[in-house]
């Protein structure tokens, strides 16, 4: 077939599907296609794991910035431009809150903005004081949760037929066992938190509490009490996306409970792995380098 | 638990140990590795058919890595034998005695409560030593070490004697699990004084391996795709895994070049580790390795290490080590300290 014919033909191809998307959308996508972006069916039915319920296993990434800050922000430079140029600058994203922005107590906003202000401070001198300054991100920090979850670095998840669903990161090689339909309250707080699972239809739920009070939700100092609950849900959309929602709640520091929303994408290489982030060689100088023996004294 | 210092002084008497007990080994044949399997049990399958390995293990035990020089060539312990060893080494082992008067009484024994009070038992079957090949128990002779490598070596135990004196110059003197870069979450998985347990996950393709110490998931494909290429390397190398009938044998390669980071100060260039674990018992899982490395050791060689079953009340917790690591700063200003103080 030659090329000049076979592009008519594409183009009557690609007529038809436009067509059909029209008339099918309202049952076939759900909702009318936001002007925005792609709306992903509603009606999807994921392949069933060994335990019955929707298989999630597979490496998964997430493309928003909120890494940067969860709400609105645009794109700037990096801490040391002068030393880094353009290599450590953010960029510009859209707020993942709904609504827009969180809605936190007047005097917690005022702590925001101070951790943003001190976000590349660090004072391990004391121990008490040892947490008090600086993002846990830049420390190689446990990064808790959500933050785990749109860090730009995947993750895999671990779905057998146990109780338990594993979460490996490849951020410093963090991991998180969720514990099935499990009563005990966290033993204690630890980094990752303690999180409880259960199935709501296709919807992985996942209670996430006990977490400790220091981890910070992104660069821009956003961040939570000990009191903080995260609920998650995790749907999966297609063969090759999950829905991603979590309800966070901190009375201490949000006036109600508000949300976040955005896709995870399937990683799809072929020889597609987690690696290695650890992180803490990468942190030490930083850390540690002043409490060096001077060379002459 | 948050004790990097304690484990740290156990990583140093285990060295310390293996340097002063280097044998002069005769060399037996050896086993084949299936010898020592047991074969009347079969291990539950999972749905897809792979053989089920899933729950929380531990490994401690009192039994040493390598066989005592005063224990005599017996590989194995009769009951009695067995009792009067196990005695020996728990009381070497605890931090719970009262002979060494109150304040050490006291400081010993307010340890002992976050350690592994598993690690004061041997191994249920009576062995002398973890290592089953060679069979006269020991780590066999080291190889002569290039110069280059002597000399990093040396470097190395220059920047360990500074740190064990209580004056290191700077947190680099430190050995990367005081530094919880990594830790016994490093393949061979040897049992230690604490965080003995590791939580055994499986997908279809996939056997996860989530050790307490840290927590970094070792996830294992057991779909046959080849290790990453040559020039991609982790500290915890890249392992792959197949199923030899109920047996689960991992390889692990392209380990990071870094000095310090295997056991012995192995030499990540050609080193080589073959693990395998073969469920034997509905609570116990054979954990076998084999090491070699021909710039390290005159030989291969193989350890048995038995893993329990942990009674599923008793989950696994997160060890977040690099978190609350106060012990460098504590170090390296006592150290300053003592400097100004004209202590060195």
């Amino acid at each position: 077939m030659s090329l000049r014919r076979t592009i008519p033909l594409i183009s009557v191809v690609a007529a038809g599907v436009v067509a059909l998307v029209s008339f099918a959308s309202p049952s076939l996508f759900g909702q009318a296609r936001a002007p925005s972006g792609t709306q992903l069916p509603a009606t999807y039915r994921a392949p069933r794991a060994a335990d019955g319920h929707p298989d999630l296993n597979g490496i998964w990434q997430a493309l928003v910035t909120a890494n940067w800050n969860l709400e609105d922000h645009e794109a700037q430079p990096g801490p040391h431009p002068e030393l880094s140029g353009a290599y450590a600058a953010g960029p510009a994203g859209q707020s993942i809150v709904e609504g827009g922005e969180i809605p936190y107590r007047p005097e917690a906003l005022a702590k925001r903005n101070a951790n943003f202000q001190n976000r590349l401070k660090v004072d391990v001198s004391s121990d008490k004081t040892w947490h008090a300054l600086g993002d846990p991100e830049m420390k190689c920090y446990l990064p808790g949760v959500p933050r785990a979850t749109y860090m730009p670095f995947p993750f895999q998840i671990v779905q057998g037929t146990s109780p338990y669903i594993l979460f490996a990161y490849e951020f410093t090689s963090a991991t998180r066992i969720v514990r099935m339909d499990w009563k005990q309250e966290a033993p204690t707080d630890s980094w990752m938190g303690w999180s409880r699972g259960r199935w709501e239809g296709d919807t992985l739920v996942i209670d996430v509490t006990g977490q400790r009070e220091e981890t910070w939700f992104d660069r821009a100092g956003n961040y939570h009490s000990d009191m903080l609950r995260v609920v998650e849900r995790y749907t999966p959309a297609s063969p090759y996306h999950l829905m991603y929602e979590a309800t966070i709640e901190d009375p201490k520091v949000f006036t109600r409970p508000w949300k976040i929303r955005f896709p995870l994408y399937r990683r799809m290489e072929t020889n597609v792995q987690l690696l290695e982030f650890k992180c803490v060689p990468f942190t030490e100088e930083l850390l540690f380098g002043k409490f060096r023996k001077q060379a002459a004294r | 638990m948050r004790h990097p210092l304690l484990s740290t002084i156990t990583g140093l008497v285990v060295v310390v140990v293996v340097a002063l007990v280097i044998p002069a080994s005769g060399q037996a044949p050896k086993p084949g590795p299936a010898a020592r399997t047991a074969k009347t049990y079969t291990a539950p399958k999972t749905p897809w058919g792979d053989p089920d390995l899933q729950g929380v293990w531990n490994d401690a035990t009192s039994t040493p890595l390598q066989r005592p020089a005063n224990i005599g060539e017996k590989g194995v312990l009769n009951d009695e034998e067995a009792e009067e060893f196990q005695a020996s080494l728990a009381h070497e082992l605890t931090r719970d005695r009262r002979d060494g008067g109150n304040a050490a009484d006291v400081n010993r024994a307010y340890n002992e409560h976050w350690m592994d009070a598993r690690r004061l038992k041997i191994t249920a079957d009576k062995r002398t030593s973890l290592i089953v090949d060679p069979v006269d128990g020991r780590i066999p002779v080291l190889t002569t070490i290039p110069p280059d490598r002597q000399k990093i070596r040396a470097s190395r135990a220059e920047a360990a004697k500074r740190f064990a004196a209580g004056l290191p110059d700077d947190y680099t003197d430190m050995s990367w699990p005081v530094r919880c870069v990594v830790r016994t979450d490093v393949p061979p998985y040897l049992p230690t004084i604490y965080n003995n347990n590791f939580q055994i996950f499986q997908s279809p393709g996939y056997v996860t391996i989530g050790p307490e110490m840290i927590h970094s998931a070792r996830i294992i494909p057991v779909d046959g795709r080849p290790h990453l290429h040559k020039n991609l390397r982790q500290w915890l190398g890249d392992t792959r895994g197949r199923w030899e009938g109920s047996t689960l044998v991992v390889e692990t390669t392209n380990f990071r070049l870094d000095e310090g980071v295997l056991f012995q100060n192995a030499n990540p260039a050609t080193f080589k580790i073959t693990e395998r674990f073969t469920r034997v018992a509905p609570d116990s899982i054979n954990y076998e390795f084999t090491v070699e490395d021909p710039t390290t050791w005159t030989r291969p060689w193989t350890a048995l290490i038995p893993w329990n079953k942990v009674d599923p009340d008793e989950q696994m917790f997160e060890y977040a080590c690099h978190e609350d690591n106060f012990d460098i700063v504590h170090f390296l200003t006592g150290a300053r300290l003592r400097e100004q103080k004209g202590e060195r």
